[in-house]
């Protein structure tokens, strides 16, 4: 019986992954719940003041979005990053590239279910071709991809990380 | 003794990655050809295709959304081209194990419920996608056929806007062919987009 539930909790799990297929990406939904949220959404020129600084912090901005199955892996790498170096003058920045339609019925549900603690904003900016290269000029677009930077010093991943790795990244930034 | 072997492992490492991160090709170099198997259990490669004068390989998949917002406007350029010459060939690089939904079963069904018109390759084993340089879905390498081999005329992104086909300003992919078809120097033969990572 044991096995038997075990079986059907997996089963239930990897439903719940699946993708779906026939979304609509035009129609927008679900407006009704979760308006009380706030969620700044910026484009690319409007974003521009989270990727640069004259202040002693350091900054991990992280590009992802909730159907990026690799980046919400590692968001909880991120979220520990924020709070344990937090008192270091470290701030992690969350930006969302979900699309507009998707804000009230993913985006929003998903910050509060994870109790997000690192600031997330949304970046709806759909020339990409003009902002990728700004934001760094060898980044193909991909996504995970994270940004982290001081006054002194910026460095630019597309990749995933794990937390050690991310550590490791952000203490060459705090020498 | 030991800062030597420091400096040559260091170095190691500096080549190393500079090598890795110039992998994938480049406007201008010859894209090799495949064989790869098509959602009607075919092999197919680019040699089959005798007239045509060039192709626009895509490299997309099912579960992408960056991927799924732009199904009909890549039916729309097989459409459009293939009868002049230059046939879209979709390519699904993904590790199915990683991302179920983009087996052959789910390509086969996404292929019939969107009237895929073209070829909807799997890139069984994750080889080719390293040797074009693809990093994520959609990403579109434009090849015209030459003496010297399939070279790559373009690389990049569809269009301008992966939101809303109507609110395009840019077509990329239909400017770089419409150049080809008339000889013409392509204006940007290179964009980038956001999409999703190829999963390994």
């Amino acid at each position: 019986m044991r096995i038997l539930s075990f079986l059907l909790f997996l089963i239930l799990v990897s439903c719940k992954n699946e993708p779906k297929q026939n979304e609509q990406l035009a129609k927008s939904e679900d407006n009704s719940i979760e308006q009380s949220m706030e969620l700044e959404v910026y484009d690319y020129e409007g974003l521009k003041k989270y990727l640069t600084t004259t202040s002693d912090k350091t900054y991990v901005v992280n590009f992802w979005a909730t159907w990026c199955a690799p980046c919400v892996k590692e968001l909880p790498s991120f979220e520990a990053l924020n709070s344990k170096y937090g008192s270091e003058n470290v701030e992690v920045i969350l930006v969302s590239l979900d699309f507009p339609n998707k804000y009230e019925s993913k985006l929003k549900p998903f910050i509060k279910e994870k109790g997000l603690k690192s600031k997330v904003v949304a970046l709806n900016d759909t020339d990409s071709n003009m902002w990728i290269p700004k934001i760094n000029e060898n980044w193909s677009g991909a996504i995970p991809a994270t940004l982290i930077f001081n006054k002194n010093k910026r460095q630019f991943y597309e990749q995933s990380f794990t937390y050690d790795e991310l550590e490791t990244e952000v203490k060459q930034f705090l020498k | 003794m030991y800062p030597i072997k420091t400096f040559i492992a260091t170095l190691a490492i500096v080549i190393g990655s500079v090598f890795t991160s110039s992998t994938g090709y480049k406007v201008g170099d010859i894209a090799t050809d495949f064989k790869l198997k098509n959602i009607d259990g075919k092999m197919v490669s680019l040699a089959d295709y005798k007239d045509a004068k060039g192709y626009i390989v895509i490299f997309t998949c099912n579960t992408c959304p960056y991927a799924v917002a732009y199904e009909d406007r890549i039916v729309a350029l097989d459409k459009k081209y293939a009868s002049k010459g230059y046939p879209v060939i979709a390519i699904m690089p993904n590790n199915t194990d990683v991302k179920p939904g983009d087996n052959m079963e789910a390509m086969k069904a996404r292929a019939k419920a969107k009237g895929f018109t073209f070829p909807y390759l799997m890139d069984e084993g994750q080889k080719i996608y390293p040797q074009y340089g693809a990093t994520k879905t959609p990403h579109v390498y434009l090849l015209q056929k030459t003496k010297k081999g399939n070279e790559v005329k373009y690389i990049g992104a569809i269009d301008d806007n992966y939101q809303d086909a109507a609110a395009v300003k840019t077509k990329y992919v239909e400017n770089a062919v419409d150049a080809l078809l008339s000889g013409k120097e392509i204006k940007e033969k290179e964009t980038r987009a956001i999409g999703c990572s190829i999963k390994v």
